[in-house]
């Protein structure tokens, strides 16, 4: 879990991401999108797979790439919280610029 | 007031938050400005904040408290890394120990607020970024213990009622 935000830290590694949450692909379908070397592609996917963002598989001579959505969904849940705590802190701003309109009434 | 959006991404572990406020951009930067008017909606509505301390400037310092319904209290710390008046604030936010220094066991997150005119008053924008997952996960554990609370007093309220 600490690793992810360094896995994703690289705009490449997002990209990488995005591309197997949609759909499995294989390292080298992917060294062909960077236009980067089978090694350097790799090493991002094994950057990826410390953080848990996505999992490798060997299938025949081919190694496939995929998302892990559960821990990219359990970063929008604990970002829910702190929406939360927005709201409130809105409404309670609110509230002190609501005693402005009052005082003005009142001095009227 | 109007939630005007949110969005959330997990990927750069940011919460974006909108809102409009019928009052000019020079009067909602003071809720921001003035310490006595901050701690009055900074803190979850049953952990009121208290400001000792709010250097409203760039590399400002802020020391604050939140005080809890069973006396619990937690220190917290601004640091000021950018402002513009009226329109534009950067800082940092963490806890602290009980004299104040950052707490480095603590994640910090860091809030990007912006003030822009419009048509009801004024638009204000807040970004909050967490540094890691870990970090969210450690934060949000802390508000969700909150949310469990009220939960609870709700409950007691309804048994003693």
């Amino acid at each position: 879990m600490d690793r992810v935000f360094h896995g994703l830290a690289d705009a490449t590694r997002r990209d990488i991401v995005e591309q197997v949450l949609s759909r499995e692909q294989s390292v080298s379908t992917l060294a062909r999108r960077y236009d980067m070397s089978f090694a350097a592609v790799q090493k991002h996917v094994a950057v990826l797979e410390r953080a848990r963002l996505v999992t490798k598989q060997r299938r025949g001579r081919e190694q496939i790439v995929r998302g892990n959505p559960d821990v990219l969904r359990r970063a929008v849940h604990l970002l829910d919280a702190y929406e939360r705590i927005w709201r409130d802190r809105a409404r309670a701003i609110d509230d002190i610029l609501a005693e402005d309109i009052d005082t003005e009434r009142t001095a009227q | 007031m109007t939630v005007i959006s949110t969005h959330k991404d997990p990927e750069a572990l940011t919460m974006t938050f909108v809102a409009e406020f019928a009052a000019p951009v020079e009067r909602v930067w003071q809720v921001w400005q003035d310490p006595r008017q901050l701690e009055r909606w900074w803190g979850p509505p049953t952990w009121p904040a208290t400001f000792e301390r709010h250097e409203f400037t760039v590399g400002g310092a802020s020391a604050y408290h939140m005080s809890g319904p069973e006396g619990e209290k937690y220190r917290g710390w601004w640091r000021v890394t950018a402002l513009d008046a009226p329109t534009h604030l950067e800082f940092d936010d963490g806890f602290a120990d009980d004299d104040g220094n950052p707490n480095p066991s603590m994640p910090a997150t860091h809030i990007v607020v912006t003030l822009a005119p419009a048509d009801s008053g004024t638009r204000m924008t807040s970004v909050t970024r967490f540094p890691t997952l870990a970090a969210l996960e450690q934060l949000a554990g802390m508000g969700m213990e909150e949310g469990m609370r009220l939960a609870m007093g709700q409950i007691d309220d309804i048994l003693t009622a």
